[in-house]
């Protein structure tokens, strides 16, 4: 089901990054390459650094070592909303939904950089401007069509359920149009129905838009079955990478999961 | 307004952001402005005209102040010091270089809004009540200076006569004239407000409000639009300073003491905050609240309290109070304000005559 990735073709390439939270080495030393077109999983026990590394990814951190290159460009030191203008996005593991705005708003917010009206234009809101408006109405609806959010279009987020929630925070990130799409845990407390649902709109995101999408993940039935490389974190150090059955064999990877030592 | 909206259903995403989305709210905004535009200006005697004059004023300088607090989610207790940046910028433009309306109004917003940038400069780093003591700080600090630089102050007093605007050699020099003239300049403040509030760029202000991590993450530049709230509040309070001071003929910087810039923070969240027609509510109530007072006590203190010293400090005190508690009572029971409150009585009229 996954696609191969063409060889060589790197979208994001981390080298050596480590983030240090006073004597925590939450990331101690990773580099990873994300090849273009890949659902690349990041897996690890609790704690591991999984979202420090994404929060580096996604600027929310500045690594104490290390560099961060985006489709040839160091990002290093970008700030998040500078590196959402050259198209990486994300969700958040504990959500970070405008609760107070429908579903529409927190969508329409996710064309932002998209959009080009400015201030002056703003005040004046003529023709121009409304068509703008129209024009990207219209692709929030086709991803609300594509996540089955149709009934939800006007509800305040705040009170949707929390399947629903992560599937309008995926659908604001869509609606940046992102190259690289960053998830952390997509699917964490969902049941098994709204599990396969969510890894549904995943592939169809990765196959049909060609997005490269990083996915932090615990279920491992999920991870297994979806993408196409694995790297295993554990104590902020990169244990193991490669496809799903290699890293399912390697024997680091057991022992951490298992606790074995240490 | 009390419209109903059976029968007429949105046939397209234009319709859906429209200023008015159903033809019976263009009838009644029709309603008011020959309300305000010819009924007015012909039916009502001057004292009331001045008045209105000062709620237009107020309007203004709250729903800017409402752009920042309200709609961004940032604080500002320095707002009639922009009020004051704005009136002497205009005063001195009309006395020194002898420029008209058309150019000091826009001066005077542009002045507030840059200096409004370095005020809001903070913002960027801190929130929540440092940045409240960081603007209380601007609010001195403009002030003194205004004061002490002769230059713009006038030197005695800090005080500067302003000649009446003048339209097309027309001395707009009584309060019925200025109404026409104060009034147009409101028009334009709350259509541009409401047309910020519904673009990209508001949006983007709701989602700094609400949530700047995920603004950030969205491409938003959070640093940048703080900035720009500030320069479109301090603007807006530039505009309605110089405004004040064509209404009063002069410019001072006792117009725009401390005690105002409270009492705009009190007509945002009266009025509800994040909502434009809720800074109007807040800015006519809260105009109107010590006049209503003060002829209350006028004709009735009298007869209650013989001293008339004692009286008059019981007007004042009676101010205070009554907005303490009024500010006490819309942060604790009602956030969303008077605009709330005229929200459910459109509700409940909507779906009038059934309960439900
Ligand atoms: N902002 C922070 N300040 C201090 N310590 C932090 C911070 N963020 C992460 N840490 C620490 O870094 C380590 C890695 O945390 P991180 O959240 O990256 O783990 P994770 O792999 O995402 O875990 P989980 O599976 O529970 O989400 C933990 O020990 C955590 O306490
Ligand atoms: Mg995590």
């Amino acid at each position: 089901m996954p696609k191969a990735s063409t060889a060589g073709d790197v979208t994001l390439s981390v080298t050596g990054v480590s983030k240090y939270f006073g004597g925590v080495r939450a990331v101690d030393d990773v580099s990873v390459d994300i090849p273009k077109g890949d659902i690349f999983a990041i897996i690890g026990p609790n704690g591991a650094g999984k979202t420090s590394l994404v929060n580096m990814i996604s600027g929310f951190y500045t690594p104490n070592t290390g560099s961060i290159v985006f489709q040839g460009e160091d990002i290093t030191e970008r700030r998040p909303n500078e590196r959402a203008e050259r198209g990486i996005a994300r969700t958040f593991q504990n959500i970070a939904l405008f609760a107070g705005m429908n579903v529409l708003e927190n969508l329409m917010l996710g064309r932002h950089v998209h959009m080009k009206t400015n201030l002056l234009k703003s005040c004046l809101y003529w023709g121009p401007n409304q068509k703008e408006e129209v024009r990207h109405r219209a692709r929030c609806e086709e991803i609300i069509d594509f996540l089955k959010l149709n009934d939800l279009r006007k509800q305040s987020t705040g009170a949707l359920a929390y399947g629903f929630q992560k599937r309008v925070e995926l659908g604001r990130a869509l609606a940046l149009e992102p190259t690289l799409l960053l998830l952390d845990e997509p699917m964490a407390g969902m049941n098994a129905e709204e599990k396969e649902d969510m890894a549904r709109y995943i592939l169809d995101v990765n196959e049909q838009l060609g997005t490269t999408i990083i996915l932090i993940e615990h279920d491992m039935g999920v991870v297994m079955d979806i993408s196409t490389h694995i790297a295993v974190l554990d104590q902020g150090m990169k244990i193991a990478e490669g496809t799903p059955a290699e890293v399912q064999a390697d024997p680091a990877v057991i022992k951490a999961y298992l606790g074995t030592t240490h | 307004m009390f419209h109903r909206e059976s029968g007429y259903y949105k046939t397209s995403y234009a319709s859906d952001s429209a200023l008015y989305p159903l033809p019976v709210a263009k009838w009644a905004v029709a309603g008011f402005a020959v309300l305000f535009f010819v009924v007015a200006p012909l039916l009502v005697s001057s004292y009331y005209l001045t008045i209105l004059n000062l709620v237009g004023i107020a309007v203004v300088g709250a729903l800017g102040l409402n752009i920042l607090v309200g709609l961004t989610g940032q604080i500002s207790i320095g707002h009639a010091a922009f009020m004051s940046v704005g009136a002497y910028t205009a005063a001195n433009l009309a006395t020194r270089f002898d420029l008209p309306f058309w150019i000091t109004l826009p001066s005077g917003g542009l002045m507030a809004a840059a200096i409004g940038i370095v005020v809001g400069f903070p913002s960027v780093r801190i929130k929540g009540l440092y940045l409240a003591i960081s603007t209380l700080a601007a609010q001195f600090i403009i002030d003194w200076f205004i004061v002490h630089t002769p230059a713009i102050s006038g030197g005695f007093q800090a005080s500067i006569q302003v000649p009446r605007p003048s339209i097309f050699g027309v001395v707009l020099d009584t309060q019925r004239e200025l109404y026409l003239f104060i009034l147009v300049t409101v028009v334009i403040a709350i259509v541009v407000a409401l047309n910020i509030a519904r673009s990209r760029v508001g949006r983007a202000f709701i989602a700094i409000r609400d949530q700047d991590i995920a603004a950030e993450i969205l491409g938003i530049n959070v640093r940048r639009y703080k900035l720009m709230a500030f320069a479109i509040s301090s603007f807006y309070a530039g505009v309605a300073g110089v405004l004040y001071t064509y209404y009063s003929g002069v410019a001072n910087n006792e117009f725009f003491p401390l005690v105002v810039s409270i009492d705009y923070l009190a007509m945002v969240i009266i009025g509800g905050m994040g909502s434009v027609l809720g800074a109007i509510f807040g800015a006519t109530f809260v105009t109107l609240l010590p006049i209503t007072i003060d002829l209350i006590m006028s004709s009735l203190g009298p007869y209650l309290i013989a001293d008339a010293g004692s009286l008059s400090g019981i007007k004042s005190h009676m101010r205070l109070i009554l907005f303490g508690g009024l500010i006490m009572f819309f942060l604790v029971v009602e956030p969303e304000g008077l605009n709330r409150l005229w929200l459910n009585i459109r509700s409940y009229f909507r779906v009038w005559p059934f309960s439900y």
